[in-house]
């Protein structure tokens, strides 16, 4: 078999997917890379700025993005779901199912006169539902494609056979309505999973108010609050009232280490992301009073602990070994107030806050499952996808030609996880060596 | 100028409605009408959408059927659809550089959508100098550079070995050189290896006899890397070993040259009988004989995470510790073993199980605060006495174990230092190597076809050097699998006939691309070169240019911007502003306040140049000359540079043409340095509000009479304006 017929299947267009794609395309390979959403991109494109460089995380992967769209070797199939897979490696056979956009991507330039028409408002799941967008919607700015998506579920005209307002508004003739599912068969001679992570929401952990206190939000609705391209174009405000919190805190291991709250691995980035949250904190309000409640701090990567030292020095970010007590809010002020011990002091305080965030515990995809049974590929008792073995294939699962890469396989953060896509690359090109003999 | 019309090229200039993203604000009919009359302008058109193919191909048509010399197209930003346009004039039949594009998009019709008639106004300033670059634009070549299929790997411990033997299953051929007798690395001394509680000898074994038998592999040992000449695809390396040098070529280097772990002279009494480390007990649990105390003590973070010096966390220590007490624990359940630490880092699924069945098994953790660390003695009859206060429980506790284990991080190596300097790569102040970028390229040097893995990067386990070892072969591999790489023709070129031979350049150069000795002119080597344009500014008599982007091309652009049309002048005119952004951040943020549709006012121009490195005090004075009443120099964040350091050299500069300014009355506070990421729009609007509003109050810059400046030599001011 030539080098042009062989061709991998890449699933998750996150950062380990974009990664993976970009390695296996420069060298020559036909990459199809699956993405359920409209657009790639992942978890890092919701994120503000990344640790420990504080470099905005849209910019830096943007131009990875671009180049995924444009790669002669990579055919992108957005808004897709994997529907069927058999054979082997070197030779399987691949059902993907392209779910109607509603709109031609060919036609469509991403102005967005659709979506300012658009009378159906929905909560924007983009924005941690702390936001709306309209049913006709991209995802974010930085989207790739570059074309807007419209959603069955809250479209008037696909629930309720009325409005079509976005067709007579669209000067580029994209929208249409006629679209239909569409099956591509796919025939790749390797796969990988990069199906990243989901944020989990520790409602079943009563005793911290998520879900019941409208100012305690977990990390990843928080960072949406940062973020300019936020809800609130990245102005730090309470939802509750809309006010600027003066005083907010970070509780870590929400659901994890722990057998009796959920989880009890370590979620690995949940420090770091906490204390980079912090300093963003500080560099929006450098009054506010920012406290984390921490049971290890756990910065090992290079740089994290320079990071932390900064976090406390030059930020004034407090950091108290100890995990609090129930939380109570005062239903007039919305304010939170708990007591917790400084296990460092043996000492006892109660503190009241205006916005408690919680460092809850990160899961693998909710579809690893029923992706797995597909692939026929093990998964742990969490979700997460098996490796052959731990210490010696750390990208290889239990199927022969079936590889993992991020988070899919294990709590990990960016530059680990883009270690592992380029890695998998590696192993994936050795199926068919094609150069030397 | 003293050119006719008919001698210039012919330009066609493509002007984008956007829908009605930019015709609803700017007035592109009166653009249209306007271009025609711009001389060298043969051909205007009007699209909906440029860049769609029916875009595509009216461009290509009219090259051909207008016999266009230049084509410049008037959109969106360059950063996204550069490529796309450079392509089809390609295409066409016309070099790529010969093509030019101007952002009247993020840059105006979404930043002024307020004020249509300004909007309309910078337009037509934007596209008169797009034009006025485009006539200057000389065709250029990118050149393809041949990658030789083979790869030097430095360093065969797990690290290196895992990245040669990829390498070599790919097919191509690899050089590993390691500098002790034996492959193997830090393993060889270990006992066994996490998280499977592996043998180390069963995975060092198959791997050693893997790189001595493979026929791609040319193993080294007991020898140095002595030398490394050349760029990516034509590296000369010189291979030492004992006394013979083996010279020979490579496409690509990986450095895999680990780390080791510290010996703690100095800590905890380390020296006295039954004081020893992590890795001198591992030693003994390789002998199945080896009979240990009854209670045993280890104390974390020995020399790591300190206040000063070594301030990191070396990441595997916890884990290592309670592998070690796991396997104390097996072999002797009557042992006591306790495991002082201070924040463990157990992280992810299996550490934080491991440390849950430690637990299980009886070690007992003691938790200490490093502003009250532990303190070791030893009594008369040899006991060793070691006091600790628990904050878990508030207790002072005294342990006599019969032996106390030191885990100390893994430190760099004392040879990367010489390595660092052969390669021309970077080293963080902690003395590991830097990777081109933290976050995005952890396992590239930003010097091309160089690459990192393993523990010489930072410390980590196992798996993560085998994941990051396969990552660096992916790297490496993707060069030498195309067997050729394009490089932009975006580099410096020397005039040898202005150069006056001072070396100047060279010295400026940050990526060491120029070769210069005191006899003869200096050479680029295009293949090392990034396109900063860091050079040209040093060289004092023009000699030195940067294709695509020459003075010939950049001064009449920047004229272009800024030369007031003839109506205005009878009208009070309002404060123009210059901005020289960098195309990788202070651009980009402008791209980004375009998208988000941040105003700010109108008599704000950008010119895209390739680093704030590059601006030159020669633009900055034309600039002013040209009508500017105030100029921005705008660069990445301080740190950021994506060319090392050209925003600080730029700082430098903007620092003194400020005083320059001052001297000249033209006042030096008319210009200023800023730092901006590309994540940082609102800032950048912001900026842009607050120094129109200083210029504002300052006044439009008089110049008609100021003699001094009119007739300065900027050639002499530069080198002065050089030396401050």
């Amino acid at each position: 078999m030539t080098q042009s017929q062989q061709s991998f299947l890449v699933i998750g267009g996150g950062i380990a997917g974009i990664q993976a794609s970009l390695d296996l395309a420069d060298r020559g390979y036909k990459v199809h890379l699956v993405e359920e959403s409209p657009s790639i991109g992942g978890k890092m494109a919701l994120l503000d700025k990344t640790f420990p460089t504080m470099d905005c995380s849209i910019c830096i992967l943007a131009p990875k993005m671009v180049e995924v769209l444009r790669h002669p070797n990579i055919d992108l199939l957005t808004y897709s779901e994997i529907r069927g897979v058999e054979g082997e490696k070197g030779n399987f056979r691949v059902i993907v199912a392209k779910k109607p956009r509603y709109v031609d991507p060919s036609k469509c330039i991403g102005c967005g006169v659709c979506a300012t028409r658009c009378p159906s408002r929905v909560k924007d799941e983009y924005q941690m539902s702390l936001g709306d967008r309209k049913a006709i919607y991209m995802p974010f700015p930085q989207s790739v494609p570059l074309v807007y998506c419209v959603d069955p579920e809250s479209c008037l005209f696909l629930t309720k056979g009325i409005c079509r307002v976005c067709e007579r508004f669209c000067e580029a003739g994209a929208i249409d309505f006629d679209q239909k599912e569409e099956l591509v068969f796919l025939k790749p001679s390797g796969i990988i999973i990069a199906t990243g992570l989901r944020v989990s929401k520790p409602i079943e952990i009563e005793e911290y108010g998520y879900g019941r206190f409208r100012d305690v939000l977990n990390a990843m609705e928080f960072e949406r609050t940062l973020t300019a391209t936020g809800p609130t174009g990245g102005e730090l405000l309470k939802p509750s009232n809309g006010e600027h919190p003066r005083n907010i805190a970070f509780i870590q291991c929400v659901g994890s280490r722990s057998l009796r709250e959920g989880y009890p691995y370590c979620s690995a980035v949940c420090c770091m992301h906490a204390t980079k949250q912090a300093i963003l904190v500080k560099e929006h309000s450098p009054e506010t009073t920012v406290t984390i409640f921490y049971t290890d701090i756990r910065a090992n990567g290079k740089d994290f602990r320079q990071f932390i030292n900064r976090a406390r020095t030059e930020y004034g970010v407090n950091y108290v070994r100890g995990k609090p007590g129930e939380v109570r809010e005062d239903t007039e002020t919305n304010q939170l107030e708990f007591y917790y011990e400084d296990t460092l002091t043996a000492q006892i305080h109660k503190v009241n806050v205006d916005l408690l965030v919680l460092s809850t515990a990160l899961l693998p995809s909710e579809k690893n499952g029923e992706l797995a049974r597909l692939l026929g590929v093990q998964t742990d008792e969490y979700g997460f996808i098996k490796q052959l073995d731990p210490l010696t294939s750390p990208l290889s699962t239990t199927v022969d030609g079936i590889y993992v890469c991020g988070f899919a396989q294990g709590p990990k953060d960016i530059p680990d996880t883009i270690v592992e896509a380029s890695g998998v690359a590696s192993i994936a090109s050795t199926i068919h060596p094609s150069i030397g003999e | 100028m003293t050119e006719t019309e008919a001698d210039l090229p012919r330009v066609g200039v493509f002007l984008c409605r956007c829908g009605t993203n930019i015709a609803g604000t700017v007035d592109i009919p009166r653009i249209a009408q306007y271009a025609e009359k711009i001389p060298g302008v043969a051909y205007v058109e009007q699209n909906l959408h440029t860049c769609s193919s029916e875009g595509i191909s009216k461009i290509k048509e009219a090259i051909r059927n207008r016999k266009l010399e230049r084509v410049v197209v008037a959109a969106c930003t360059p950063r996204t659809h550069e490529p796309l346009f450079m392509a089809a004039v390609e295409e066409a039949g016309l070099n790529r550089y010969l093509f030019q594009m101007v952002n009247i998009r993020e840059h105006d019709s979404w930043v002024h959508t307020g004020d249509k008639e300004a909007a309309t106004e910078k337009a037509q300033h934007l596209v008169n100098m797009a034009v006025a670059k485009a006539i200057n634009l000389e065709p250029e070549t990118r050149r393809e550079i041949e990658v030789t299929p083979s790869a030097l790997v430095v360093g065969a411990g797990v690290s290196g070995m895992t990245a040669a033997l990829s390498l070599a299953d790919q097919g191509f051929q690899v050089y590993l050189v390691e500098k002790d007798a034996e492959p193997g690395g830090l393993v060889k001394d270990l006992h066994k290896l996490l998280p499977t509680d592996t043998k180390a000898d069963m995975i060092l074994a198959p791997m050693i006899e893997a790189v001595r038998t493979h026929k791609n592999v040319s193993l080294f040992t007991d020898s140095k890397v002595t030398g490394v000449n050349g760029f990516i695809g034509h590296f000369n390396v010189e291979i030492t070993t004992g006394q013979n040098k083996l010279t020979t070529e490579v496409g690509t280097i990986i450095v895999a040259t680990g780390a080791e772990p510290l010996s703690p002279e100095g800590y905890y009494q380390y020296g006295l009988h039954g004081i020893i480390t992590q890795l001198e007990l591992e030693k003994k649990l390789v002998d199945d004989t080896a009979v240990l105390p009854n209670q045993v003590s280890m104390i974390q973070c020995v020399g790591a995470m300190e206040e000063k010096g070594r301030v990191y966390c070396s990441r595997i220590c916890c884990g290592v510790a309670i592998k070690n007490a796991l396997e104390i624990k097996r072999r002797f359940p009557s042992t006591k073993v306790n495991i002082l630490y201070r924040d463990l880092q157990t992280y992810g699924i299996e550490y934080e199980q491991l440390y849950r069945d430690s637990l299980e098994a009886g070690v007992s953790f003691i938790n200490f605060d490093p502003h009250r660390p532990p303190e070791v003695s030893i009594t008369t009859d040899g006991q060793l006495n070691l006091q600790v206060y628990d904050t878990l429980l508030g207790e002072e506790y005294t342990l006599e174990p019969g032996m106390i284990i030191l885990s100390t991080p893994l430190t760099p190596r004392e040879e990367s230092k010489e390595l660092a300097k052969i390669l021309r790569v970077p080293l963080t102040p902690d003395g590991f190597f830097l990777e081109a970028h933290p976050k995005m390229r952890p396992m590239d040097f930003s010097s091309d076809g160089i690459y990192l893995c393993g523990t010489a990067h930072s410390p980590k386990n196992i798996p993560e050097c085998i994941s990051q070892a396969l990552g660096a072969a992916s790297r490496a591999a993707i060069p030498m699998k195309k067997g050729r790489i394009m490089a932009e023709a975006t580099t410096a070129v020397l005039d040898p006939e202005k150069c006056v031979g001072c070396g100047a350049c060279a010295t400026a150069c940050p990526f060491d691309a120029i070769i210069w000795g005191p006899l003869g002119a200096p050479k680029v080597i295009d293949a090392a070169c990034k396109g900063c344009g860091v050079c040209t500014v040093e060289c004092p008599v023009g000699a030195m240019q940067l294709r695509y982007f020459k003075d010939s091309q950049l001064t009449p652009a920047i004229d272009a911007l800024l030369h007031p049309f003839p109506d205005e002048g009878a009208q009070e005119r309002k404060p123009v502003i210059l901005v020289m952004a960098c195309k990788w951040c202070s651009y980009a943020a402008a791209d980004f306040a375009g998208v988000m549709r941040l105003q700010y006012p109108a008599s704000v121009r950008i010119v895209l140049v390739p680093c704030s490195g590059k601006v030159d005090f020669r633009h900055i004075y034309k600039g002013f000359m040209s009508g500017a009443d105030g100029i921005i120099v705008a660069g990445c964040l301080k740190e950021q540079c994506h060319y090392v350091d050209g925003n600080i050299v730029a700082e430098r500069r903007v620092e003194a043409a400020k005083k320059t300014l001052d001297a000249l009355k033209i006042g030096g506070n008319r210009l200023e340095m800023f730092f901006c990421s590309a994540g940082m729009p609102r800032d950048f609007a912001e900026y842009m509000r607050d120094f129109t509003e200083r210029i504002r109050k300052l006044g439009v810059a008089t110049l008609e009479n100021n003699q001094a400046f009119r007739s300065l030599d900027v050639k002499t001011l530069t080198e002065d304006a050089g030396d401050v």
